[in-house]
């Protein structure tokens, strides 16, 4: 299983039913595909639906309905279209209950940085900072390392997106959750070990007794 | 009862050196007509306030090709390369404005208030040359108004009064600048006769609209 498919399975397993859910684009987007049938939710796309649908078939776009991406998408039952006060008052407010991003880096307080590389990369931070800033619930979902190096690090060296503890990281090698005293490895992924999980981490990890495999199928 | 004007009319209107409020996502709920005419006419010097630039080719994406702007005001830039580009040449000026933030903003401006504040950007690049106000002990950032010379807004439909309806996610900006705009520029896709649009239904009362663009030409 590709490391993606392995980190979209297991965050639709934190998703609770009947809640709003922002998902990012890209690999959080993905999260959707794996949430089982009887699970019911509504997805938020922060350019302003509540009831985010898969996309329409082909013919059938409405250029008036995209998701935060600019892809076209449909609305299911009960949908509300919003404008962007609403839609962030929504996020901020506290009325969104999970948002689950991308991730450059994360380190040892749960700080995340996921909107710029100074002098490579500065796409701008877009509903980023709101999202951990007003969330109940962050979920970083990403790839353990780029390119052989960690990005779950003592201290961020990248822009911060908040500052805000995240509330679990989620990656291919393993499930982490900041506390106030450190990062707690929960779970370690499909063919890793916990030394594996330390070795691509610098962040120090705590581990208490032992640690549980990640489980990908949900229970239904 | 509003005169109807055409798009290159509206753009005589706009002065050199002008601050436009322009809806939209990604280039969806942006008033296309009124950017082309702005081209057309080779306005110059413009600072622009928008969600994003989109992209190259596409709405504000047009104006960002076409040299007319020096000032960007922006939540996300990184779908047009061209933006950054002239961002890091120096062309262009780009201040980068967590999404909710530049919606309370203009939102602030346009209903009277001295300002916003959140907690959104603290701790983070966003912070700095700020205020931090704290309120019941929690920090929060002042974030001044954003005013407008004019709004160019997209809607679904118009009425003879100027009462204007959305669709969907074309809605994003849109109702929000129609209040912080000095002068404010509706171009409806289609213009309906006074009781189509029921009272209820209306998210941008004609009394703000100064000027309704013509119907959408057959056939486009």
């Amino acid at each position: 299983m590709e490391a993606k498919e392995i980190i979209a399975r297991r965050v639709a397993q934190e998703i609770e039913p009947d809640t709003l859910v922002n998902l990012g684009i890209g690999l959080p987007s993905m999260v959707a595909n794996y949430l089982p049938k009887e699970v019911h939710v509504f997805f938020q796309a922060e350019n302003g639906v509540i009831g985010l649908g898969a996309r329409p078939p082909e013919g059938m776009e409405d250029p008036d309905l995209t998701d935060a991406g600019g892809g076209f998408v449909t609305a299911v039952p009960g949908a509300a279209s919003i404008d962007s006060a609403m839609s962030f008052g929504l996020i901020r407010g506290g009325h969104l209950d999970m948002t689950v991003l991308g991730g450059l880096q994360v380190d040892e307080r749960g700080y995340l940085a996921n909107w710029m590389i100074p002098g490579k990369m500065v796409p701008g931070m877009g509903g980023a900072m709101d999202l951990v800033a007003g969330a109940k619930h962050v979920i970083v979902a990403m790839v353990h390392t780029a390119r052989g190096k960690p990005k779950i690090l003592r201290e961020c060296n990248l822009p911060l997106t908040a500052r805000r503890r995240v509330s679990l990281i989620v990656t291919e090698m393993a499930v982490i959750e900041p506390t106030e005293d450190g990062l707690v490895l929960k779970e370690v992924g499909p063919g890793a070990s916990v030394d594996d999980v330390i070795s691509a981490t610098e962040a120090k990890l705590i581990v208490q007794g032992d640690v549980p495999k990640m489980s990908l199928f949900s229970e239904s | 009862m509003k005169q109807a004007i055409k798009a290159a009319e509206a753009a005589e209107l706009i002065p050199d050196g002008s601050t436009l409020l322009i809806g939209g996502f990604m280039g969806v709920g942006s008033p296309h007509r009124l950017i082309d005419a702005i081209v057309a006419r080779g306005i110059n010097d413009l600072t622009i306030v928008a969600n994003d630039t989109a992209m190259p080719g596409r709405g504000i994406g047009k104006l960002v090709t076409a040299g007319c702007l020096t000032r960007v005001v922006a939540s996300h830039i990184g779908l047009n390369p061209e933006t950054q580009q002239k961002m890091i040449s120096g062309e262009i000026d780009v201040e980068l404005v967590p999404q909710g933030t530049l919606v309370e903003r203009i939102r602030a401006a346009g209903v009277g208030l001295g300002g916003i504040l959140t907690p959104t950007g603290l701790g983070t690049l966003v912070e700095e040359g700020k205020q931090i106000v704290t309120v019941s002990g929690r920090d929060f950032l002042l974030e001044e108004p954003i005013h407008g010379d004019f709004a160019l807004i997209a809607a679904h439909q118009a009425d003879y009064v100027g009462n204007l309806e959305y669709s969907l996610t074309a809605h994003n900006f849109n109702p929000i600048m129609a209040l912080a705009g000095k002068t404010v520029i509706a171009e409806p896709q289609t213009i309906v006769p006074i009781g189509v649009i029921s009272p209820d239904s209306v998210k941008t009362p004609g009394i703000l609209v100064d000027h309704l663009l013509e119907r959408q030409p057959d056939g486009s």
